[in-house]
C-alpha cells in the first residue's frame, strides 16, 4: 500500500533508467545516509564503532569486491584476502616511501597496485572455468601472504612481518577516535558502492553478467571475454585492495600477511552467498550477517552456559561457529540461492499490497 | 645423484599421501559432478572419530575402525541425501559453494563430537629407516642400496596401502555390477537413469566409497602428523594434484600426487633455499596453475568440446 | 546482378577425424533469404558456426563483405556485422528482457570504465540513446509488455523473440537464425516468418535461416541450400528444391 509505483509515471527513458525510480526508494536511502552519517555518530559507543561498524563497513567493501567478480562476471575466487593484503601493505608502503603523499591517495594507488596483482592472477580464468578457478586462486591466497612475509621490503624489514599502519591524515585532520574513523570508511564506502552500482547498470556489467550466464553467447554478440573477465577481476581487486587497506588502517591499526589467510576469504565468501550473489545490496547484508553472527552466538553460548550452570569445553565458541556459518551456507545455497537480498526484495514486493490482501 | 634420488623418493611417497585424498575427489566428481571441497574435512572427520572413539568411548582399535568406518558411510549418505540432492541440476559453481559451507559445518562437527585437542594417532607403523626396522626384525639389510635403506617405513607401508586401495578400488569398479552402473552414471546421469540404474543408491554407495577412503587417508595422515586441525589445510593439496591429473581420472588422482609430491620436495631442497624457504605452502599450487596455462583438462582429463 | 555479402567456399570441417562438413560453397546474395535445410546430423548448425567463427574451418574460405576471414573469431564476426539466435536458446538467464537485448548493443557503445563508473553525463546520455534504439526493437517485435521480467521466466516462443531482439539490437548486415521456430504452434510460426520478411524488408539485412518445417522455408525463403551428411547435395530456389530428385531420396530414403 505504502510502498508501490502506482501514480509515479516515467516520461523519458533517462527517468526509467535511474538509479532510484521510485520516490519511496528515495526516501528509503535519504533516510540511511541520514542514519549512517548524522544519527549513529551520536548514539554510537565507541565498542559500536570498533568492533562492529568499522569492520561491518570494511567487510562490505571487500565482499562488495568479490560480488562484482563472482556474482556478476561468475568467477569464483577463493584469494580474497590475499588481495586484501596486497591492498593493505601498498598502502603502507605507498605511506612509508613517498613522505607526504594524502592517504586517500594512497588508498586509491592501492587499489590501482590490487588491480594489477589481480589481473595477473585473473590470466587463468581465459583457459579454465568454475571450480578448476577457484583452486587456482588458491594459489595466490598461498603465495601472496607468503612473499610478503619472505621479502623484508614490503613490511619494512619488521621481523615479526607485523605492519604498523601510521596515521590517516588528511589536509592535516587526523582521524583518530571512533567515530571519526567510522565516518571516513562510511564516506568511502558509500562512494565506492555507488561507483559499484553505477558499473553494473552500465555496459561492463551487462557484459560481466552476459559471460557469467553464457560465454558462448557472449562472445558472438561481440563481447571481447578476455576483457571483460580481465576488468572483473581488475576492479573487484580494486575494492578487495581498498578494502584491505581500510582493514589495517582504519579497522586494526596493525597487521601481519598471515592475518590474511584462507579463512578471512571463506569469510567474504561466505557474506556475498549470504547477503546475495549478484546484488550490491546483498554485500551489505552479507557483511552485517557474518559480522553480527559471531557476537550473537558468543553470548547465547556463555550467557545460556552460565544459565544452564554448564562449564563450557574449550574452543566451544569457535566450533560452533563453524557449525553455523557451514549450516548457513548450505540451506541459503538449497532454499535461498540469492540470498538475504532476495528475501528483501519479496518482502519489498509484499510491501506493495501490505496491509490489503490484494 | 644419490641424494637427488633420496630427495625424490621421499617426494614420491610424500604424493602416495596427497593421491589418497585426491582418490575420494575423483570418486564423487565422477559419479555426480560435484567437486567435493569437503573431501578433506572428511578426512579430518574420519581421523578425529577413529582416535575420539578409542579415548572418549573406550573402544579396542578393530571397534573404533569398525564405528569410524559406519559413522563414514552415514556421514557420506546424509550429505548426498540432505545437502546435494535439492542442487541437482544446479550449477556447477553453486555445487562447489555449497561443498564449502559443508566442510565448515563437518569441521566443526568433527570438533563438537571429540573436542579441539591434538590426539596421537598409533597404527603400530614404525617411523624409522627402512633398514632399522629391517634388521629390528631379525634379518640383515646391508645388500639394499643405501638409498633404499634411507626410506622411511612409514611411507612405504603408506604406498603399499595406497596400492592396494587403488587397486581393489578399480577392481571393485570394473568388475562389479555396482561399479558398471558407476562407470555409466558417470557417462550420462539421464541415459543411466533411463536403463533402470538406481540412481540414488549408486550416488548413496559412491558417497560410502568416498567415505571408507577419507578414513584410509585419515588414517594414514594422522598416523604421520597427529590428528589435529591442520589436516584439513594438508587435504587441501590434493586439489593441485586433481588440476594435475585431471578431475575425473583415477590413474590421474595417483599420478598427480606423485608428481606433485615429488615437485614439492625437488623444489623445496634445490630452489627453496634461494626464496629462503617454505616455498612448499604455495609451490603446488602454482604448479598446477602454469599446467592448467598449457593443459586445461589436466593429464588423463577428457577434453571438453564446446557445443552451440 | 546484386552483390554477394556472403561466399563460402569449399569448406570443410572435420572433429577428431568426424567429417561434419565436406567441400561444401555457397553464396548468400545481399538483402536475400537463404534457408539451410537438410536431416539432422547433416552439419547445418556446423555450418554456421564456421560462418560466424565459433569453429575454424580445416580446409576452404569464407568471404565475407570482399574479405577473405584468416583465423576469424565470433568477436570480430560480431563486430564486422554478423549477428545469430542459437537452436537452445542462449539468452543470459539472469538478466531481464531489457538488459538482454542492450547487451546485444555492447558493441557501439563508447564510455570507457571510469566514465561508466560515474554514469552521469556521457555514460547516461548513451544509455539512454541506446535505450531509444532498442525500444524501437521491442515495438517491432511486440514485447512490450515484457521488458522488465527476467528472461528465465518466459516461455519459450517469447524467448526465441528475445533472441531474435538481441541479434537484431546489433543492427547486423548479415543474420543467422538456427532454427527459430523449433517447438512453436502454427500461430507462433506465423508471427516468427513475418518479423524475418520484415527484418529483410525493412532493414535490408540478410538472412541465413536454419529450418525444418518446409512450408516455412518454402514461403520466406529466396534460395534453398540442401545438405546431407556434411555434402551440399542441392541448391535452388524453393521450387526447384521442391523438385529435385537427389533431395527428395535424401528426404525420404531411397532403397538402393
Amino acid at each position: 500500500m505504502f510502498y508501490r509505483e502506482s501514480g509515479q509515471l516515467k516520461t523519458s527513458y533517462q527517468e526509467d533508467q535511474a538509479l532510484l525510480s521510485i520516490t519511496q526508494d528515495r526516501i528509503g536511502l535519504l533516510l540511511i545516509l541520514i542514519g549512517a552519517f548524522v544519527l549513529i555518530p551520536l548514539l554510537a559507543s565507541d565498542y559500536w564503532f570498533t568492533a562492529i561498524l568499522i569492520p561491518f563497513l570494511v567487510f562490505s567493501l571487500a565482499a562488495l569486491g568479490l560480488n562484482l567478480l563472482t556474482g556478476y562476471a561468475g568467477q569464483l575466487s577463493l584469494g580474497t584476502a590475499a588481495f586484501m593484503a596486497v591492498g593493505a601493505f601498498a598502502a603502507y608502503n605507498f605511506e612509508l616511501r613517498v613522505p607526504g603523499l594524502p592517504v586517500l591517495v594512497s588508498f586509491i594507488l592501492a587499489g590501482i597496485t590490487t588491480a594489477i596483482v589481480g589481473i595477473a592472477f585473473g590470466i587463468p580464468s581465459l583457459r579454465i572455468r568454475g571450480f578448476y578457478l577457484a583452486v587456482a586462486t588458491l594459489a595466490a591466497q598461498f603465495f601472496i601472504p607468503w612473499l610478503l612475509v619472505k621479502v623484508g621490503w614490503f613490511t619494512n624489514y619488521s621481523s615479526s612481518g607485523v605492519i604498523t599502519t601510521q596515521p590517516v591524515e588528511i589536509f592535516g585532520y587526523v582521524f583518530d577516535s571512533p567515530v571519526e574513523r567510522y565516518l571516513l570508511v562510511l564516506a568511502i564506502v558509500s562512494v565506492l558502492a555507488l561507483l559499484a552500482k553505477n558499473l553494473v547498470r552500465s555496459n561492463i556489467g551487462r557484459a560481466w553478467m552476459a559471460v557469467r550466464d553464457m560465454d558462448v553467447a557472449a562472445e558472438v554478440i561481440g563481447i571481447k571475454i578476455m576483457r571483460t573477465k580481465l576488468i572483473a577481476f581488475g576492479v573487484s581487486s580494486f575494492y578487495c585492495g581498498v578494502a584491505g587497506a581500510l582493514y589495517a588502517y582504519v579497522y586494526l591499526g596493525s597487521v601481519e600477511p598471515d592475518g590474511f589467510n584462507l579463512d578471512l576469504s571463506f569469510r567474504i565468501l561466505f557474506m556475498v552467498i549470504i547477503g546475495g550473489i549478484g546484488s550490491i545490496m546483498g554485500s551489505f547484508f552479507g557483511a552485517a550477517f557474518i559480522t553480527l553472527l559471531p557476537i550473537f552466538l558468543d553470548i547465547i553460548i556463555n550467557d545460556g552456559a552460565a544459565l544452564l550452570n554448564l562449564k563450557l569445553a574449550a574452543g566451544i565458541t569457535s566450533v560452533m561457529q563453524l557449525l553455523v556459518f557451514g549450516g548457513l551456507i548450505i540451506f541459503f545455497l538449497i532454499v535461498e540461492p540469492l540470498g538475504l537480498a532476495r528475501l528483501w526484495q519479496i518482502t519489498k514486493e509484499k510491501l506493495r499490497l501490505w496491509p490489503f490482501p490484494h | 645423484m644419490e641424494f637427488f634420488l633420496e630427495v625424490l623418493i621421499g617426494g614420491l611417497l610424500a604424493g602416495v599421501m596427497y593421491s589418497l585424498v585426491a582418490l575420494g575427489f575423483v570418486l564423487i566428481y565422477k559419479a555426480s559432478g560435484v567437486f567435493n571441497f569437503a573431501q578433506g574435512a572428511m578426512v579430518f572427520f574420519a581421523a578425529l572419530t577413529f582416535v575420539g572413539a578409542q579415548e572418549k568411548l573406550g573402544l579396542s582399535l578393530w571397534a573404533a575402525l569398525a564405528f569410524s568406518l559406519l559413522l563414514m558411510i552415514l556421514l557420506g549418505v546424509l550429505t548426498e541425501k540432505i545437502v546435494l540432492r535439492p542442487l541437482v541440476n544446479q550449477p556447477p559453481i553453486s555445487l562447489f559453494m555449497v561443498t564449502i559451507g559443508l566442510t565448515f559445518f563437518v569441521e566443526g562437527l568433527a570438533q563438537l563430537m571429540w573436542g579441539t585437542k591434538v590426539y596421537p594417532l598409533e597404527l603400530g607403523i614404525p617411523d624409522e629407516p627402512v633398514a632399522t626396522t629391517i634388521e629390528s626384525l631379525g634379518l640383515s639389510a646391508t645388500n639394499l642400496p643405501t638409498v633404499l635403506q634411507e626410506i622411511n617405513s612409514f611411507d612405504l607401508i603408506a604406498a603399499i596401502v595406497a596400492g592396494v586401495l587403488v587397486a581393489g578400488l578399480a577392481i571393485f569398479f570394473q568388475i562389479t555390477k555396482i561399479g558398471r552402473a558407476l562407470r555409466a552414471v558417470a557417462d550420462d546421469h539421464q541415459a543411466a537413469l533411463s536403463i533402470g540404474i538406481p540412481l540414488k543408491s549408486i550416488w548413496a554407495i559412491v558417497w560410502s566409497v568416498a567415505g571408507f577412503v577419507a578414513l584410509v587417508a585419515g588414517l594414514m595422515w594422522g598416523a604421520r602428523n597427529g590428528v589435529q586441525f591442520a589436516l584439513t589445510f594438508v587435504a587441501l593439496k590434493a586439489l593441485p594434484v586433481l588440476i594435475l591429473g585431471g578431475f575425473d581420472s583415477v590413474m590421474g588422482a595417483i599420478v598427480g600426487g606423485l608428481i606433485i609430491g615429488a615437485l614439492e620436495k625437488l623444489a623445496e631442497v634445490y630452489i627453496g633455499p634461494f626464496f629462503g624457504g617454505g616455498i612448499e605452502i604455495w609451490f603446488a599450487y602454482v604448479a598446477a596453475l602454469l599446467f592448467l596455462l598449457i593443459r586445461p583438462e589436466g593429464l588423463f582429463g577428457d577434453k571438453q568440446i564446446d557445443r552451440v | 546482378m546484386t552483390e554477394n555479402i556472403l561466399n563460402v567456399n569449399k569448406v570443410s570441417l572435420s572433429f577428431g577425424g568426424v567429417a561434419a562438413l565436406k567441400n561444401v560453397s555457397f553464396q548468400v546474395e545481399e538483402h536475400k533469404i537463404l534457408a539451410i535445410i537438410g536431416p539432422n546430423g547433416a552439419g547445418k548448425s556446423s555450418l554456421l558456426n564456421v560462418v560466424n567463427g565459433v569453429y575454424k574451418p580445416q580446409k576452404g574460405q569464407v568471404i565475407f563483405k570482399g574479405k577473405t576471414w584468416k583465423n576469424v573469431v565470433p568477436y570480430e564476426a560480431a563486430r564486422s556485422g554478423i549477428a545469430r539466435t542459437f537452436q537452445n536458446i542462449a539468452l543470459f538467464k539472469g538478466m531481464s528482457v531489457l538488459d538482454n537485448i542492450l547487451t546485444g548493443r555492447n558493441l557501439k557503445m563508447r564510455a570507457g570504465l571510469l566514465s561508466q563508473a560515474i554514469y552521469l553525463g556521457k555514460c547516461q546520455r548513451e544509455e539512454t540513446n541506446h535505450r531509444k534504439a532498442v525500444e524501437q526493437i521491442i515495438d517491432f517485435l511486440q514485447i512490450q509488455h515484457i521488458r522488465k521480467t527476467p528472461v528465465g521466466r518466459l516461455p519459450y516462443g517469447l524467448q526465441k523473440r528475445v533472441e531474435l531482439a538481441r541479434a537484431l539490437a546489433a543492427e547486423p548486415e548479415l543474420l543467422l537464425l538456427d532454427e527459430p521456430m523449433a517447438g512453436m504452434n502454427v500461430e507462433e510460426k506465423e508471427d516468427m516468418s513475418r518479423f524475418i520478411l520484415d527484418v529483410n524488408e525493412e532493414y535490408g539485412t540478410s538472412v541465413i535461416l536454419i529450418e525444418h518445417d518446409m512450408g516455412v522455408v518454402m514461403d520466406i525463403s529466396d534460395k534453398v541450400v540442401v545438405l546431407d551428411y556434411g555434402k551440399k547435395i542441392g541448391e535452388g530456389t524453393p521450387e526447384e528444391i521442391r523438385n529435385n530428385q537427389e533431395v527428395i531420396d535424401a528426404y525420404l530414403g531411397v532403397a538402393r
